[in-house]
């Protein structure tokens, strides 16, 4: 692969590549530093003689000490882990059920539900949060974790739908009618020979979808209001911000620790993880 | 049944005694609308039933709390004369015309970096996607601190390599405060269009690129002629797949600006927001969200066009 | 242990006719092949006694019952399929008890079944391994020991050898061939391969175009097919034909083409008669011609200029040109014959085919 002199590689591969890698890591690393960095450096404005951007002397648990016992951030953690995880449930069991009769099963409208379906992977869910809010009140939902753990498959769901169809479709058709024959009924077959034979797209779309949630943001926004009842993004807009004040220890220290249950599940099952993003977009 | 098995053969029941359920279950008509239950009705209650409360939202003049009696169309007449409005449509095709390109042409740059071999490769993919999956709310506080007039590290190297004299107000003024949006949706944005273009990299075989490059085509032509052509189904989808996301972008906006500096950040959501949610006025915020939907409509049109042009060649 | 019938059985897929009016009758303990060409319709017949595939009209009855309407699960039948489709994440034990454990068998009993079935196959070593650890032929014995296990009624096989190489395939056919004479169960296979057909089948069914051609005994086939397609199709090297003129001289037939002028013996004297002046087809086996001195008479026998030679070793192939037409003569491996040389090939007169041209049936 390396053709040409050593500074051509420099020049078209390496350079470029740092520059992306820097650019795109640079506001973890701003958020990891701010988060650690005692007040008195973090409000040192940038034209000041002493700022230091990159590092500090003195790093300090402080903002995250205070993060965790004078807000309500672990309970939004929790709240936010039980409706992904929740959710997540939910849309896998209906997107496997559903991936399975629509790439496998043949029956009439077959075609128009499945373009509904696919329809309704593109709606975004700033086009219904208005109409769905008022919903969600009548059904006396408002306020619960209920609320989201019953909306989010609807984006969820469309998209798990899509992923598990793609792989439903790469296996061979003979395994489900072999164990028909052998004795299986169509759910069993299902069940016990296709399912297991799809754990990898399974897992997949779990983990697409776990993230998906834990990152939603409008729904949990509208349809919560109590503190004790917000998700980890909504809690950290709305709770840290007091007033006018931003309390960006405390901040980047939310953001931080929010981030870690997705960062983590993602280092585990990363090419799980890239290939739900190629299945979300080729289906 | 079973311990009369074992040493004479079996006898074969003629008729087998199958309960009623298993036995429709067995009908694949009953089985496929067992299955697609679960989903039709969550699908159902909330996005079809919202979608269509929507529409009837509109032309009406409710408000929080207040139930409101039919005004036609007086709600996007309203809109028709919002200046705000007219700036929030401004700048949503805008942010999402010039992000677009920006993401596709730095994506497919670093998708065409990261087909190459080199070490660590899978340690780089993975952590390029970080932005992508990192909740975007936090993440873009992350952003918000930095561009802080006061205490904005961007400043500060910008000022360190002689860019600027001054300092430089990111989100306070509102062209570059609209231009700091689009940094951050791109920023986001980059990894996945190149995760997924890098897949689709990956799927032309190499022979391709070696026959070309033995018929004597430079790296510049053997992508336009080889590489871009194959790749512009992946790209087509991509490209469609953000274009909806980035027309109907919220969290951005909301935590970088909210809207400001005096309305000049709206987006078509924000503003919807800001309208039915902040205000109350839930019919006017219901008509200003299905604004989207035309440009939805429109896309999901090409899509659908798109497969079955894909399906039938 | 069972029959299966086949009554009037039609496939129509949207607007393609797959199985037209098909008609069987499969004794117990049978072993019939079902051979034809791609999209004969012959895979569809097995997916419709399988019970996965819909009948379009017509029946199917295992021992006198109608199971147009049964589910595959309560056919009590074991298929074997061309990919083998063995679950992969089941280990080959699992795969084999599968079928016993859907139907609650103890687990004492699905042991000694799989252990037994095992056994027959030479498969006991692999008992714990994956699909996947194993080779294409060591699949294909889970395969039938997957049907074997289960006793059926009847055993289905879709083109079971097709992914296996040249060596493997024979080999697999010889055991097949034993294992079903050591179990006698009723068995329906599939195939596109002749070979394959005439040396498994009890009996052959020739298909077409959905339609079934000639139902028969091997040798019957071989002998007296039915038309020119199962002339055409039976048999390696194939059929050599020919357009031919049936003509009377001095009370003999006389069948005259391009370089082909031969007197139809006396036993198709009723049969050609009433095509005195007409064009039929002639056909005649590569393994029925044999090189004669040139001295012998003309009026059984066809000249030919040889154009290539092909040695197998146990015997030789000739491409020879008999006028405007290449036909092909199996001969001696003795036989010393050269590119160009002119030979004279007596026909067997007891082998000869004749058949309509229009309608294409055998006279």
């Amino acid at each position: 692969m390396i053709e040409g002199a050593r500074w051509r590689r420099w020049v078209f591969f390496n350079i470029p590549l740092l520059l992306f890698i820097v650019a795109l890591l640079f506001p973890f690393y701003w958020m990891i530093v701010t988060s650690v960095r005692p007040d008195k450096e973090l409000y040192r404005p940038w034209n000041a003689a002493n700022y230091t951007p990159f590092w500090t002397l003195n790093p300090t648990l402080e903002h995250i000490r205070e993060l965790l016992t004078e807000t309500l951030f672990s309970t939004w953690m929790m709240n936010t882990m039980l409706i992904a995880t929740a959710s997540t449930l939910i849309s896998l069991f209906c997107g496997l059920l559903a991936g399975y009769a629509l790439s496998r099963l043949k029956f009439p409208f077959a075609g128009s539900i499945g373009t509904g379906i696919f329809i309704t992977y593109l709606v975004p869910q700033t086009l219904l949060f208005i109409p769905l809010a008022d919903v969600i009140r009548n059904f006396h939902l408002g306020d619960s974790p209920w609320a989201l753990i019953l909306t989010y498959p609807t984006f969820l769901i469309p998209f798990c739908t899509w992923l598990m169809m793609g792989y439903f479709k790469s296996i061979p058709k003979e395994l489900e009618e072999c164990a028909r024959i052998d004795g299986a009924t169509r759910w069993k077959a299902m069940v016990y020979i296709i399912f297991p034979i799809a754990v990898p797209g399974i897992l997949s779309a779990g983990i697409f979808a776990f993230t998906l949630s834990w990152n939603e943001f409008i729904y949990a926004l509208v349809f919560l209001s109590s503190p004790e009842q917000k998700t980890v993004p909504v809690g950290v807009t709305s709770e840290l911000v007091r007033g006018d004040v931003f309390y960006w220890g405390q901040l980047m220290a939310g953001a931080l620790l929010g981030s870690i249950p997705v960062a983590f599940v993602y280092s585990f099952f990363v090419e799980h993880y890239v290939s739900g993003i190629t299945g979300s977009v080729k289906g | 049944m079973a311990t009369a098995g074992a040493a004479t053969p079996r006898p074969y029941v003629a008729t087998p005694r199958r309960g009623p359920i298993t036995r429709l279950l067995e009908d694949e008509r009953w089985l496929a609308s067992a299955l697609l239950l679960p989903t039709i009705v969550l699908l159902g209650l909330f996005i079809a039933y919202p979608f269509v409360k929507g529409v009837l939202l509109a032309v009406t003049d409710t408000k929080v709390g207040i139930p409101g009696k039919f005004v036609g169309f007086d709600n996007f007449e309203k809109l028709w004369h919002d200046n705000i409005f007219h700036v929030a449509v401004y700048n949503t095709f805008l942010y999402t015309a010039v992000t677009t390109v920006f993401k596709l042409a730095l994506g497919l740059w670093l998708a065409l970096l990261l087909n190459r071999h080199f070490r660590g490769k899978a340690m780089v993919r993975a952590f390029i996607l970080l932005p992508f999956i990192i909740p975007t709310v936090l993440s873009t506080f992350a952003w918000k601190w930095m561009f802080d007039p006061t205490f904005s590290v961007l400043n500060w190297i910008l000022y360190q390599a002689n860019i600027i004299t001054g300092r430089v107000n990111w989100l306070g003024d509102p062209d570059l405060a609209i231009i700091s949006v689009m940094v951050v949706n791109i920023w986001r944005g980059v990894p996945f269009f190149a995760i997924t273009l890098l897949a689709g990299l990956q799927t032309i075989s190499p022979e391709l690129h070696e026959a070309a490059a033995i018929d004597g085509a430079r790296a510049w032509n053997r992508f336009r002629h080889v590489t871009w052509p194959l790749l512009l189904p992946v790209t087509m989808v991509v490209v469609l797949f953000s274009v909806i996301q980035t027309f109907a972008d919220f969290q951005l906006v909301y935590v970088l600006t909210g809207g400001g500096p005096a309305n000049a950040t709206h987006l078509f959501a924000t503003y919807a927001y800001q309208i039915g949610v902040g205000t109350g006025l839930l019919s006017e915020g219901a008509a200003v969200s299905l604004a989207i939907f035309p440009v939805l409509l429109l896309v999901v049109i090409i899509q659908l066009l798109y497969i079955r042009r894909v399906e039938t060649v | 242990m069972a029959q299966v019938a086949i009554r009037n059985l039609n496939k129509m897929y949207d607007d393609v006719h797959a199985v037209k009016d098909v008609n069987l009758d499969i004794r117990d303990k049978e072993f019939v092949v079902l051979v034809g060409p791609s999209g004969c319709g012959k895979t569809t017949t097995l997916r419709m006694v399988a019970g996965l595939e819909s009948i379009t009209s017509g029946r199917i009855l295992i021992d006198d019952q109608v199971v147009n309407d049964l589910a595959p699960m309560d056919r009590d039948i074991a298929m074997v399929f061309q990919n083998y489709a063995l679950y992969p994440h089941m280990s080959v034990y699992d795969n084999m008890a599968f079928g016993l454990k859907m139907r609650k068998f103890e687990k004492s009993e699905i042991q000694k079944r799989v252990q037994d079935a095992a056994e027959i196959l030479g498969i006991q070593d692999y008992l714990k391994r994956k699909p996947r650890q194993l080779s294409g032929g060591q699949r294909q014995r889970v395969a039938l020991g997957r049907a074997i296990v289960r006793h059926p009624r009847v055993f289905l096989f879709d083109e079971p050898l097709s992914n296996l190489d040249a060596k493997l395939r024979v080999q697999m056919r010889v055991e097949l061939k034993k294992l079903h004479e050591r179990l006698g169960t009723t068995a329906i296979y599939v195939t596109h391969d002749q070979v394959e057909a005439m040396t498994l089948g009890d009996r052959v069914v020739v298909m077409r175009d959905g339609w079934v051609q000639q139902v028969g005994d091997p040798m019957e086939l071989y002998n007296e097919p039915a038309n020119l397609f199962v002339a055409g199709f039976i048999g390696s090297p194939a059929m050599n034909f020919a357009t031919v003129r049936i003509t009377a001289e001095n009370g003999d037939l006389w069948a005259v083409g391009d370089g082909i002028r031969l007197k139809a013996p006396a036993a198709f004297a009723n049969s050609l008669g009433p095509y005195t002046g007409k064009e039929v087809v002639f056909g005649i086996r590569p393994e029925n011609l044999r090189i004669v001195p040139d001295t012998d008479p003309a009026e059984m026998s066809i000249d030919a200029i040889v154009e290539v030679v092909e040695r197998l070793g146990s015997e030789i192939l000739l491409d020879v040109a008999v006028g405007p037409i290449t036909m092909v003569a199996a001969v001696e491996p003795t036989v010393r014959a050269k590119v160009h040389d002119r030979l004279r090939l007596a026909v067997n007169p007891d082998r000869l085919h004749f058949f309509d041209i229009e309608r294409e049936t055998a006279i």
